[in-house]
């Protein structure tokens, strides 16, 4: 017995439309610049866990664009999440198809009784003028397994290996490579239709029973060919049509969005398909319970998607994601943070948590010893403020500071459980800020410096 | 507080300041030895009658050797203070009281900063200190921008009107400072250049900003009662207080950015010290942090040159213009004379030393009795505050 416990989802605020790259219809969900790969998954990961009660065993973060090449990057997950250090931590990489594979490790692990939490999160990059930079996507999706039917039940699952090179990419390549897609499809497409059939077959179901049919590869040709292939009706393949138009593939995250958003729909007793084929493939099949109803995040992956900025000039695009050299901010480059200062405020930097005056009840931001209200010493206890609704008491456009997307928004952030901080705000319009605009808060990456990804805070107008 | 005050008790006798700007030529050791050597030279000593030096740097050198080496100071005491840009006040406060202490007979205060070869625009980072990251990394401007809104909303005053009064305040810096030699800005600059400058920082253009600058200041300090021996008129230090804050305006929510009570602590320190119950009347002139123009409107009310949300109108009506009953930054300020930071507190009180001499030529203010020196470093909410008052 497993199943899925709680999902998330996360789609960045900023679009890029393709046909400011002369590449036709629709529009790409961009990262921005204070994004990565982590820092949306925390994003996904914060939207599963607001209401699960339960607790968590393993943390898996599936990608192929992991900020750090060599550093658990699935560390600062967990440390944003505020997990106790006994929760493993670990990082599935370098293929497009690490999100289900991370996702079937993870049904295996619920039968060892551990619950895990599967990040799976991906900030797609091509080269200038190619498809996967018009027709990939960045956003993130968390899936948290365990033991029990939970709110979708798993009812059968097949895979398949294949040594087949398909998308490649190495040390010193910046973008990756693909074979030509004609025998891409060749390969996959009957590879890809057998395991559906295989994972039918161990649920015991037909193609018709199916409610939902998730499919992903990274060659288009095999995602048009399978309907006809499986037998599969072609409505079934719920967001397909539309994320491509709206998101992008998101890479090893696109199977993940697509099953949030079909939780985001699903009725009990549907029939989920997911599956997804990239040096091979994995085939798992839920069926939604009962419990889905009241497991829902905060965020569907439709209120993501109408959430956005939708005229991301291409060349800012481009600076982000550093393929476009371009003219430096007249400051200082920022230092990299420093290893003990970032392990002493681990649980301020990384999970937002202050501290509460056990005499005054007063909130320190930052965390202090000495209370900044009543100056009692050493009665705090730690205040989680990373959910706390907050305002705008005032704030500034900062045309001078450091910032890869200048002018830097700043505002004097005030807590409604108390507290107050001096911090960034993002995805945002520096015209439209106000005195009293409700925020929250949003975990980001302020900037690299010395290969140091320096992650922290800034607030966002509500999403 | 808890502050006695050494009022009347220490004199100084020698002032020395080289012009502000930008001195592509100098190094910082060229500037302490003018600096140094000009207030030797005003206090009528020889370097060998130092006893001991105290020298303010925010990022200029570290140590007394960065004034000791240059100088050829010989084996004395050279003390390197630094409190963000009160640092030039920091090295007077306690040079003051080294003489008074009677530990020392003669001291030097000398500032020094050298911000123009950095490269860079505004203030840089001194660095160092090892960071956690979780800095907001907002520069000063941005900073100090959050004053202007937050007055404009407490005391009922227009946008529009608030852009004036600030740039009325750059307009009256900047006239004053087209009247002195050594200033950064020798030039007059009009209300409408003012107010269409680009903008730095919230509604804070770069006519709203103080100059970046390289310069230094010395002051050659005595017991009151030995004054007369080097000068027939020194002046007399009434007051010194230094203050830093706790910082809860950045913590709590009460903190509304229309005051900085580090300003308004250490103006009641410095008037318990020096006697004074009305400063709008007593005071007769003051050179005030201008580093931004709404903190000269917002420092007007702190120190008490007018009443609550009044600073404004006061401004507009020329009170504290050159040629108003209570002149403002009559050397120029920080805003036209320059803001090198060690130094700017020293280059303040040049400006009393001259005014309160008779020495200050086309600014000369007639007959002052006292003058006020104000001097801050840090954020609003956040910060450290310097309030100086001398007299005959």
């Amino acid at each position: 017995m497993a199943g899925i416990q709680r999902y998330g989802s996360y789609v960045p605020f900023c679009r890029l439309q393709r046909s400011a790259i002369g590449a036709g219809k629709g529009e790409r969900a961009a990262a921005s610049y204070d994004e990565d790969a982590v820092s949306m998954a925390v994003e996904a990961s914060r939207e599963a866990m607001r209401a699960f009660e339960g607790g968590i065993d393993r943390l898996v973060f599936a990608t192929t664009s992991a900020p750090y090449l060599e550093k658990l990057n699935a560390t600062t997950i967990h440390a944003a999440l505020d997990l106790d250090s006994a929760v493993s931590a670990s990082d599935m990489t370098t293929s497009s198809r690490s999100g289900v594979v991370a996702l079937s490790d993870a049904l295996d692990a619920s039968h060892a009784g551990r619950t895990t939490l599967v990040a799976a999160s991906d900030v797609v990059v091509g080269a200038p003028g190619g498809p996967r930079e018009s027709q990939g996507g960045d956003a993130a999706a968390t899936v948290v397994v365990g033991p029990g039917d939970g709110i979708a039940k798993l009812i059968g699952r097949a895979s398949r290996t294949e040594e087949v090179l398909d998308v490649w990419r190495s040390e010193g390549m910046a973008f990756a490579s693909q074979w030509e897609e004609r025998f891409g499809a060749e390969v996959f497409v009957p590879m890809f239709a057998s395991t559906i059939q295989a994972a039918l077959a161990d649920a015991g179901i037909s193609a018709d029973d199916l409610d939902a049919a998730l499919i992903d590869s990274t060659n288009a040709r095999v995602n048009r060919a399978i309907p006809k292939a499986t037998g599969i009706a072609a409505e079934k393949f719920l967001g397909a049509a539309e994320f491509a138009g709206s998101v992008g593939r998101a890479g090893a995250a696109n199977a993940a969005l697509l099953l949030a958003n079909a939780l985001d729909q699903a009725k009990p007793g549907d029939k989920i398909l997911v599956g997804v084929a990239a040096d091979g493939a994995d085939v798992l099949i839920f069926e939604a319970t009962d419990a889905l109803a009241d497991a829902r995040p905060k965020h569907s992956v439709a209120d993501w998607l109408a959430s956005k900025k939708d005229d991301l000039a291409y060349t800012a695009y481009l600076k982000w994601r550093g393929v476009l050299p371009f003219e430096p901010p007249r400051r200082p480059d920022p230092d990299r943070p420093a290893s003990p200062p970032m392990m002493r405020a681990e649980r301020w930097k990384y999970a937002f948590v202050g501290s509460k005056c056990t005499k005054c009840s007063a909130v320190n931001l930052p965390p202090q010893r000495v209370c900044v209200a009543c100056q009692a010493v050493d009665e705090m206890e730690p205040v989680q403020c990373a959910d706390a609704q907050c305002r705008v008491a005032t704030y500034t456009i900062d045309r001078l500071a450091y910032s890869l997307q200048p002018p830097v928004v700043a505002a004097v952030v005030d807590f409604s459980e108390g507290g107050r901080l001096n911090c960034q705000l993002t995805d945002v319009d520096p015209e439209s800020v106000g005195i009293g605009d409700e925020l929250e808060m949003t975990f980001r990456r302020f900037f690299v410096a010395g290969g140091v990804h320096n992650y922290f805070w800034k607030a966002r107008p509500q999403r | 507080m808890g502050s006695k005050g050494i009022c009347d008790r220490v004199a100084i006798v020698g002032m020395g300041c080289t012009k502000f700007g930008e001195h592509w030529g100098k190094s910082v050791s060229d500037l302490l030895v003018d600096a140094a050597h000009d207030a030797y030279h005003s206090a009528g000593v020889e370097a060998e009658q130092i006893d001991a030096y105290w020298l303010g740097t925010l990022s200029s050198g570290v140590s007394g050797l960065t004034a000791a080496e240059p100088l050829k100071i010989q084996y004395k005491p050279v003390t390197h203070v630094e409190n963000m840009c009160a640092t030039g006040s920091e090295a007077i406060r306690n040079a003051a009281y080294a003489v008074a202490s009677g530990a020392y007979d003669v001291a030097m205060a000398i500032g020094v900063e050298k911000l123009k070869d950095s490269g860079f625009s505004g203030l840089v980072g001194s660095g160092g200190v090892a960071s956690d990251g979780t800095e907001a990394g907002m520069t000063a401007p941005a900073n100090f921008s959050l004053l202007a809104p937050a007055y404009a909303e407490k005391y009922g005053v227009d946008m529009e009107t608030l852009r004036d009064v600030l740039s009325r305040i750059a307009y009256k810096n900047h006239y004053n400072g087209a009247r002195n030699e050594k200033a950064q800005f020798q030039r007059e600059v009009s209300m409408e250049k003012i107010n269409a400058s680009p903008k730095v920082a919230g509604m804070l253009g770069i006519m709203d900003c103080s100059g970046v600058s390289d310069g230094a200041a010395a002051a050659v300090l005595v017991r009151a009662e030995d004054a007369h021996k080097y000068t027939d008129n020194p002046i007399f230090i009434k007051g010194l207080s230094f203050v830093a804050g706790p910082a809860e305006g950045t913590k709590r929510q009460e903190y509304d950015f229309t005051t900085f009570p580090e300003v308004v602590a250490s103006a009641h320190d410095a008037y318990a010290q020096a006697g004074i119950k009305d400063a709008r009347e007593e005071i007769s002139m003051a050179e005030v942090h201008d580093c931004f123009t709404p903190t000269e409107l917002v420092l007007m009310e702190d120190l008490g040159f007018s009443e609550r949300g009044q600073a404004w109108k006061d401004t507009v009506d020329g009170r504290f213009d050159l040629k108003g009953e209570q002149p403002i930054n009559p050397d120029g300020g920080l805003k036209s004379f320059g803001h090198p930071i060690g130094a700017s507190g020293l280059r303040m009180m040049y400006e009393m030393w001259l005014q309160l001499r008779g020495e200050a030529g086309e600014r000369q203010i007639e007959n002052p009795k006292l003058g006020l020196t104000h001097n801050l470093g840090g954020q609003p909410g956040r910060c450290v505050s310097f309030v100086s008052v001398v007299g005959r």
